[in-house]
């Protein structure tokens, strides 16, 4: 019953940040929308026992994939449709 | 876009916890969930933490590119000679040859339900630190130069 409870809870989490990645014009926003989801997941994962996975996103997906897109941002305007 | 003094400051706390957690998480690979290849990632998340943080001119003297290559080269020159080992020994290749030998990760696995020594499964644990350091200097030297890529920074 409480891990029915967990998981509808992350999921719930996964839809709405995966949709907020969609709805977002700010693409800093989006991009730590984005690390959210793949922190979910993760924890998502770990709920299913598969720590090594969850390890593997946690590090790669909320970690690595969000440096890239800021530092990606940086480099470029940071609203979406030009402008800075 | 500037990274504010918040920003930096809880980068620099961050970045030796991150490296200290990776390397537990690659020392560790024989008895628990990671590996070589999850802390690896766990330990370039710290560098690039840092990374993202800073600027260039400032990241440069302490995370060098030549380090990064050089541990890259030396992690695979590691896991290929490693396995090489058990070829020069009469062994096949990649045969575990330090499992159970009483030397360096020799210990025999103790019966029964245990915490885990740490000393035990042979060329198992190397081969993890190997491939940790590889993913590490592979994954940081990414960010390094995507950041190098940048123009000076330009206020804004």
């Amino acid at each position: 019953m409480i891990e029915m409870l967990v998981h509808f809870l992350v999921i719930t989490g996964l839809i709405s940040s995966a949709l907020l990645v969609y709805w977002f014009r700010d693409l800093l926003a989006a991009t730590l929308a984005s690390g959210i989801f793949s922190f979910l997941i993760s924890l998502e994962f770990y709920i299913l026992q598969a720590p090594d996975v969850a390890i593997s996103q946690a590090a790669i997906g909320a970690g690595l994939t969000t440096a890239i897109f800021i530092v990606a941002i940086r480099a470029t305007s940071r609203y979406e449709g030009g402008g800075s | 876009m500037r990274m504010s003094k918040l920003v930096r400051t809880g980068a620099d706390l961050l970045y030796p916890f991150a490296l200290i957690f990776g390397l537990y998480i690659v020392m560790h690979g024989h008895l628990t969930p990671g590996g070589g290849f999850q802390g690896g990632a766990v330990v370039a998340t710290g560098a690039a933490i840092v990374i993202v943080a800073w600027a260039y001119e400032d990241v440069a003297g302490m995370i060098r590119k030549v380090t990064m290559k050089a541990q890259e080269s030396a992690g695979l020159l590691l896991f290929i000679g490693s396995a090489a080992l058990a070829l020069g020994l009469g062994y096949a290749f990649f045969a575990n040859v330090l499992a159970n030998s009483g030397s360096l990760f020799g210990l025999s696995v103790p019966f029964g339900p245990n915490p885990g020594e740490l000393n035990t499964a042979g060329l198992i644990p190397i081969m993890n630190f190997a491939v940790g350091i590889e993913v590490w200097g592979g994954l940081t030297i990414i960010l390094l130069y995507l950041l190098s890529g940048l123009k000076k920074e330009e206020g804004t």
